[in-house]
């Protein structure tokens, strides 16, 4: 599936460029883009690392059982396959609470764990489990309590009341998360 | 309201840290041995990723540059007009799911043109915070699980989305009249 609209994309992307004439452009982009992708990686780097190491401890302590305990019956009535106490579930609690709290920066790492533990669960199959997809829809309905950046953003460019936009902006991220759920977990009956 | 809301995100990183690190000294965990050992994993996470991370950002990189973004916008046009989405809004959602940061860079252009507090202005702060990168997320995210076949999460993730868009929309429409 990303395979062709990996390569959909780069395709579309040089006829389009010989039609509008931005061949030219085109190529520097190419460069450009790859030195993008570095810089941003590096950044990632020191983040999740960072991120990474913190949560060492908060395992080591016991923190993180703790805390995931209280996830654990929307954890057991999503993945059912989850074993309990699994670091899957840890790291999927982990992803969720960061993103519920706006916390981009932090809500990767975990996400990315999280995939590598279901990945064990699966025994490493190249088709993904039902774990998987469902964390993936779920996850990418972006749950949000606060949106903080774009009240930032709102009362930079003078708005009257930039946080007026917290409660619908609320009503909207909820109602999309219970439509991710409901699809995933109908298409994880009917999907083959 | 607004201060409070932003003293307490500004707290949020400097406590997790403080919560953390107090409690794992509580519990006589050799705090930094730990640190380090988490952070190696966190490098190689990273490393893995890189080459899936590479073939993205150059991907939308040209995506963007070739004007095929552009195009692939005004198609959409009719579907956006036909719910009721003001058409400067479009290019938001459509680039949205593809890049965050030039989606950002739409929305700050939008509010320069039409004010934050304008119908498209509501409509978009609303929108922006219920749809997500799906392209990004999903490539870096199954690259760390070595997943080819992904199954129904694309559907899945395109259902919420649009689901996310059409609320925004009609929330904004509510909101203004």
């Amino acid at each position: 599936m990303l395979n062709k609209i990996w390569a959909g994309m780069i395709l579309l992307a040089v006829i389009t460029a010989a039609f509008t004439g931005n061949m030219s452009a085109l190529g520097t982009q190419f460069i450009s883009s790859s030195e993008e992708a570095v810089s941003i990686i590096l950044t990632l780097l020191g983040v999740v690392a960072l991120w990474t190491g913190l949560m060492e401890i908060a395992e080591d302590s016991g923190l993180m059982k703790k805390l995931t305990r209280g996830m654990r019956p929307v954890l057991r009535w999503l993945f059912p396959d989850i074993p309990d106490g699994h670091p899957a579930g840890q790291h999927i609690s982990a992803n969720f609470v960061a993103n519920l709290f706006g916390l981009g920066w932090a809500a990767t790492p975990p996400g990315l764990l999280a995939m590598e533990s279901l990945s064990d669960l699966n025994r490493h199959s190249k088709t993904a489990s039902n774990a998987m997809c469902t964390f993936m829809v779920v996850n990418m309905s972006s749950l949000q309590l606060i949106p903080i950046n774009m009240i930032a953003y709102r009362s930079q460019y003078g708005s009257a009341n930039p946080s007026m936009i917290v409660a619908p902006a609320l009503i909207a991220t909820i109602f999309s998360t219970v439509v991710a759920v409901i699809a995933a977990k109908l298409m994880e009956k009917y999907w083959p | 309201m607004m201060k409070l809301v932003t003293m307490m995100s500004d707290l949020m990183i400097p406590l997790i840290f403080v919560g953390i690190i107090t409690y794992g000294l509580l519990q006589r965990v050799n705090v930094l041995e730990s640190f380090f050992k988490g952070a190696l994993k966190g490098v190689k996470v990273v490393f893995d990723i890189f080459p899936t991370f590479l073939s993205l950002v150059v991907a939308v990189g040209v995506f963007q540059a070739s004007g095929a973004l552009q195009v692939l916008t005004g198609l959409l046009q009719p579907v956006g007009e036909a719910i009721h989405m003001p058409s400067p809004l479009i290019p938001i959602a459509m680039t949205k799911f593809i890049s965050s940061s030039a989606s950002t860079g739409l929305v700050l252009q939008l509010f320069k043109d039409y004010g934050p507090d304008s119908l498209e202005g509501i409509m978009t702060s609303i929108m922006i915070g219920s749809t997500e990168t799906i392209l990004y997320t999903m490539s870096v995210y199954f690259s760390a699980a070595k997943v080819e076949k992904t199954r129904y999460t694309l559907p899945g993730a395109i259902i919420s989305n649009l689901a996310g868009i059409g609320a925004s929309v009609m929330i904004a429409h509510w909101m203004m009249n």
